[in-house]
């Protein structure tokens, strides 16, 4: 079997998981959880497009 | 609420070097020690993910080598114990023959670092183990 995600796809992947992981090991309730693994998830979100645009613009 | 409350079940005594080393062997095993499940198997779940999709991406495993400059043989230590850091299924994977080529190309670079997103996401939860461990977390 042989994947082939494209940056975008294996960016969102990471994002995911990362997201996951962080809320669940550092926050107490499962609330608490769910609301920052969603701002994490955000912040890779904005992060990628936010990047993605700036070396848009750079490379002219 | 389920939605909001705290884990406030009591932690069994267990030596914090068994959970760390527990946990590198099998992801998320530390926790289950301490009666942590749901944790458990939400960690197992998403390293085993990170790692069989980099494996799926046919990502080459980092190898110890004097070869190359100093930069490269950082990257290779550095990758090496990232890949390692995934524990058993690191071990069987490459016990079982796996060694996919280093080629050019974005698929077997992102699958590189996926293996080793693995293997870092595993750290980070055989440090809330530790931590769990010691009673330095709920």
């Amino acid at each position: 079997m042989s994947l082939d995600l494209d940056h975008f796809e294996m960016a969102l992947l990471f994002a995911a998981v990362s997201s996951i992981l962080l809320g669940l090991v550092t926050k107490r309730t499962d609330r608490e959880r769910i609301r920052y693994g969603a701002t994490c998830f955000g912040y890779f979100m904005l992060s990628l497009f936010g990047i993605g645009w700036l070396m848009h613009f750079l490379h002219g | 609420m389920p939605s909001t409350t705290v884990n406030t079940a009591p932690v069994p005594l267990r030596s914090p070097f068994v959970v760390v080393l527990l946990g590198w062997a099998v992801p998320g095993a530390g926790h289950l020690l301490l009666g942590r499940r749901g944790r458990g198997a939400i960690i197992f779940a998403t390293v085993l993910l990170t790692f069989a999709v980099g494996l799926a991406m046919r990502g080459p495993m980092f190898q110890i080598t004097n070869a190359g400059d100093v930069l490269s043989r950082l990257i290779q230590y550095g990758g090496f114990i990232g890949d390692l850091a995934s524990g058993l299924i690191y071990l069987v994977t490459v016990w079982s023959g796996y060694a996919a080529p280093d080629l050019a190309g974005h698929q077997a670079d992102y699958g590189a670092k996926l293996l080793v997103a693995a293997g870092l996401l595993n750290i980070l939860a055989m440090v809330d183990a530790y931590e769990i461990a010691t009673g330095e977390k709920d």
